[in-house]
This record gives structure tokens, sequence and C-alpha cells, in this order.
């Protein structure tokens, strides 16, 4: 039982440093200098879950019928909203995916299918975290993701967001081990990097957090007419220096927040600019992840961190 | 310690919802609703009237706008107050000045403090709607059910006996509930209720007592919300609520009738420097045609038939 508890430690040591100058050339597919993925967390939080000892599903006493139904928002109005403005700027989806939502909405996972959007894994659902988890019990929650997701949608899960951001030290490794090809809990970086694990060759996805609509909209106190400016501000910076060298621009989204009526066209309209720009790839976390590999970049980083490595750091 | 494996269980990992309060709907694949006239548009303006008792219990959880400054928080519990004495004058005349009828969400104790409030509400022809006893009587699973009857029952009593009216409509304080306060509030004779922020329509609520309506309320665009948890000006409510209408204004011509939740407080809305932005945006919105505002328990009547 030892090994599953998380030591304490200063660094993650999930990484090596490789500073933006200097570094090997990223190229996208067609000479695009952005790559930008959309990430809807596609969610469902539960109306009388258990309690983690760590973290307390919901504030209030369960059932907490504010939050509860404002997150359940999402599943009957805001998805539709959201996706409309997705289908009409011609993104497609990287679902960020409870995966027990296949159960509970199968029609909004068949939605997102048909439009031949990708499905990565957020845990079971957005309640459960893995704080206290054994390894065992997180290997099993990581199995249930990719049969729920295979059989729901026929597709092999590539990548993993941890339910509501909870990870153990470990969950690289296991995650990894499990045929997992990118995770999406790490923010260091504009563009994927190689993720230190036991076994396998696995990267961090850029997916970041102040692009993230629950951290603009509740943390940070933004409206929603300045989150259009943000995300546009974010776009024209990664896409100049998408000239250098190829950048990654991804925006995760809640539908039970954007899809509100007030947050909706702001957000429109922002991806609306980007996809009028040249050079946009606009791609899925699976695709950036194959092309990261075939492209040789993923090894060119390895021998660029290691010669950091071995000059001055 | 590790989590037992029963954490790895999930009993009601299942098609639809993991309750059965109601079905799951998506709002653009329902039968389009239609409102009385042909209008696009439910307008539905709740003004919240609250009494923050002094001596307010903290636990298990304050309702927003709770006091906060050590005992005794004079600050806050006048505050508040003010919105009973002075804002809501100013929310009544305005809408008078508009011509609208709408409805008041209002503590049962302030029927017993403040009649005058009552008949002020009554006689601008507004609806009543109970909003719980006061701010500190929050609803919540860990009330035994009579002490929870009880207060629903004696919030429904003062503000009944006090405007004449029947009462059905319900807002819990903070927008609480436990796991049954929807059946005690239709064994009490309620017949909707705005406590759930899940939906831009109305729908059926499934309870052991009988059916209960979920009307819409917006929970974003409420302006203490705006303004007390987001902290953005007057002029950012303003245009949130714009951009708001405007898209359900947009969709109600391809999907039917929407509702347009307009949640105000008497202590917020009804100062000074913000009642001139309350103004604006029941100018902007009644500009359109199409629009019927209306008492939510008309709403309410008009919806009930067709979900």
């Amino acid at each position: 039982m030892t090994e599953s508890v998380n030591e304490i430690r200063p660094d993650l040591g999930l990484y090596d440093y490789l500073p933006w100058p200097g570094r090997p050339k990223i190229t996208w597919p067609g000479g695009a200098k952005i790559a930008v993925w959309i990430a809807p967390n596609i969610e469902f939080y539960e109306y009388d879950p258990p309690n983690n000892p760590t973290r307390t599903p919901w504030a209030r006493p369960n059932p907490d019928v504010l939050q509860y139904s404002h997150r359940d928002y999402g599943n009957r109005a805001g998805w539709q909203r959201m996706m409309a403005a997705m289908d009409r700027a011609g993104f497609r989806g990287s679902v960020s995916l409870n995966v027990a939502l296949c159960d509970h909405h199968p029609e909004i996972i068949r939605a997102c299918a048909d439009r031949g959007w990708e499905f990565f894994s957020h845990g079971i659902y957005n309640t459960r975290y893995v704080y206290n988890m054994t390894i065992e019990q997180e290997r099993a929650i990581i199995r249930d993701a990719f049969d729920t997701v295979r059989q729901h949608t026929g597709q092999e899960l590539a990548g993993w967001l941890s339910p509501a951001l909870s990870n153990n030290l470990w969950t690289m490794d296991i995650l990894s081990e499990a045929g997992i090809q990118y995770t999406c809990d790490m923010f260091h970086d504009d563009q994927p990097m190689p993720v230190k694990v036991k076994t396998g060759r696995l990267i961090s996805m850029p997916y970041s957090l102040e692009m993230n609509d629950v951290i603009v909209y509740n943390s940070q106190k933004v409206t929603p007419r300045h989150y259009g400016e943000i995300i546009k501000r974010q776009f024209d910076q990664l896409y100049k220096e998408g000239d250098e060298s190829g950048t990654v621009m991804c925006i995760p989204l809640h539908p039970y927040l954007v899809g509100q009526p007030h947050r909706i066209e702001a957000f429109a309209e922002a991806i609306d600019y980007i996809a009028g720009h040249e050079g946009v790839w606009k791609a899925t976390g699976r695709e950036i992840a194959a092309h990261y590999h075939a492209s040789g970049a993923y090894d060119a980083m390895i021998a660029a961190m290691a010669a950091h490595d071995r000059g001055t750091r | 310690m590790p989590m037992p494996d029963s954490y790895l269980h999930y009993p009601v990992r299942r098609y639809g919802m993991d309750h059965d309060r109601y079905d799951w709907s998506d709002l653009f694949t329902r039968k389009p609703i239609q409102w009385p006239g042909g209008a696009r548009i439910a307008l539905s303006v709740v003004t919240h009237l609250q009494h923050f008792p002094l001596d307010m219990p903290a636990k298990p959880f304050k309702a927003p706008g709770a006091l906060s400054m050590p005992y005794p928080d004079f600050r806050y519990f006048t505050n508040r107050d003010y919105g009973n004495r002075i804002g809501v004058f100013r929310v009544l005349r305005l809408l008078a000045e508009k011509g609208l009828r709408t409805s008041f969400a209002i503590n049962g104790i302030i029927a017993s403090r403040y009649p005058a409030v009552i008949r002020a509400v009554v006689d601008g022809g507004h609806e009543v709607v109970a909003h719980g006893l006061d701010m500190g009587k929050v609803h919540h699973s860990g009330l035994e059910p009579e002490a929870e009857d009880a207060i629903i029952a004696e919030a429904l009593r003062l503000l009944r006996a006090a405007s004449g009216q029947k009462v059905e409509g319900w807002l819990s304080p903070g927008r609480a509930q436990g796991f049954n306060t929807p059946e005690l509030l239709v064994k009490n004779g309620v017949t909707w209720s705005l406590d759930w922020a899940n939906d831009d329509l109305p729908y059926e609520m499934r309870t052991k007592e009988g059916p209960l309506l979920a009307m819409p309320q917006a929970y974003e665009t409420d302006d203490q919300v705006v303004a007390n948890e987001y902290f953005h000006s007057e002029p950012d409510w303003v245009q949130q609520v714009k951009d708001r209408f405007d898209v359900l204004y947009r969709e109600s011509a391809d999907y039917g009738g929407r509702v347009m939740s307009l949640p105000l407080h008497s202590w917020v809305s009804g100062m000074p420097y913000r009642v001139e932005y309350l103004r604006e945006v029941l100018d902007y919105i009644l500009s359109h045609d199409g629009v019927w505002c209306a008492p939510v328990g008309e709403i309410a009547a008009a919806a009930r038939a067709q979900v």
C-alpha cells in the first residue's frame, strides 16, 4: 500500500527544462503556423456523490441543487449552442468526457461522434476524484474509460484530463502504461512536450488554464465579451510566433458556461476570427499527438533536452 | 486511507438523469412553446425582497448576500434592509412607469415585519412569490422534514394572509433545497418553483406529492450575482442582459417561445446609482416586438399544458 501514497517532494519530476530559444522547429501539416484545438468538457456531476476526504464535491450538502442544476444546463441547453458555434467556424471538438455521460446522455455523444469529434477521457464523473485512490483503483477507472468510450463510440482513447484536474504522482505512469498518448493536465508549455514516464511515449498537450472558460469566467471574473478578446489576443500572439516554430492553442470549454445565452456570441465571434486566418490547423488532440510523433518532433525534443542537460542549464 | 471500493461503484450510472426528479430533454429539439398572442419572449422579472436576520446561522452554509462581518453586523444587516425601505419602491415606481406586472419573491417574514411592502407590491398589480421564511432559514437535507415543512408552511401562511393571493410560486433562499423540499412544497400548495438553474424553459418535475413546474430563472445574469460574485460593473450587467435577450430572441424565431428571466434584488438594482441601468435594460427589451411581460405564475399557466 505504501506505493499508493504521494510522497512529499519539491518537483513533479515529469519533464525536463527546455527554453523556447533554440528549440527544434515544429512543423504542422500544410505548413500551418499554429494548431488550434477546442476541448469541450462534456461533464456529468452527480446529484448525490460520495465524499472524498481530500475534496468535497459540492459546497453545500447534497443535493446542492443550484450547482447541480447549473452544470446540468450544459447538457440540456448549452451544448447545442456551443456545437452550433463550432460547426459554423468549422471546428471539430476534442471532447474532455466524463465517460459516464455515454450512459446518461447517448444523444449528446452521438451528435459529437457524427461530426467526427474526438473523445478523450476526463474520468468517470466530475464528482469522483483520484485523490486517495490506490494505483489499482486508478487503473480500474482508466480501464473503465477505455472500455466505455470504445463501446459507445468505437474510438480508442488517446488523451486524458484527470477528473476535476485531480492527480497522483504516479498518474502519468499508469496512463502511459494503459496506452494514453497525451495528457492535458500540465500547463508548462505552448508546444507538446515529452513526459517522463516509466513506459511509453506520453506527451503533454497544451491545454491552458487561461483560455479555460471556467477559469476565465469564474476565477478571473472576466465578462463574456472580454473572454472573446482574450481568445483573440492569445491567438494573435501564438499565430505570430508560429513563424518560428509551430505552436498549439487550446480553448477548453464547458457548455454549461460558454453555452449560456449571454456568453455564446462573444465566443462564436472569437472562433470565427481564428478560422478566418490562413495557416491555422484546426486539429484534434489525437491528430496533434500523432503528427508530433510522425514528424519526429518527439525525438527531436528528447535529444534537445538531453543536449541542454549536458550543457549549461 | 485509501478510498473504499464503493467509491468506484456507480449505482445510478444509467440512461438519463441520476435521480427521478425529471427526464433529460434537449432545449433545441422539444416541441416549440407558444406564448399568448404569439409572443416570442415571455419576460419574467422577479424582484427579491429579503430579510437577513442579525443572528442568521453560518451552518450548514449561508445564502448569498448573507451577513459576513463580526457580530453584530450593522453593515450588511442595514444595507440589505435598505432594499425593503427604499430600493423596492424605486423598482416599483419604474415598473409602474413601464406598465409592467411582474413577480416579487418575498421572504415570508417580511409580511409580518413590513406589511406595507406587501401592500405596495399587490397594489402595483404584481404577484407575490414565496421566497422562504428569511435568508437565515436555508433549506437543506440536514433539516428534519417536520422542521422544513413548518418553515414552508409558515412562509406561505404569512404571505397568503398579507397579500390575499393564492401564492403558488416558490423560490428557496439561496435556491437551496434538501432531498425532500419539492415534496414539501407541493404538499403546501406550491405548483411551480424557480430554484433549478438547468433550463431556459419551464419543464415538469416529479414529486411524490404530484407535479411541480420548474420555471427558468437566470443564474449568472442575476443582478446580485453579477455585482457581488462576478464584481462586474453596472454597464457590464446591462450588456450581458442585452446579450442574453438577443440570443433568446433570435432562437425564438426557429425554436418557439423562450423565457427571458430577469432576477433583481431590491437592495441591488434599487440603489440610486443602479436603477437607471435597470430602466435601460427594460427599455431595450420592450423595444422589441413580441415581448410578453407577465408574472411568473401566468407564464407557468401558459406553459403548463404544453410541457
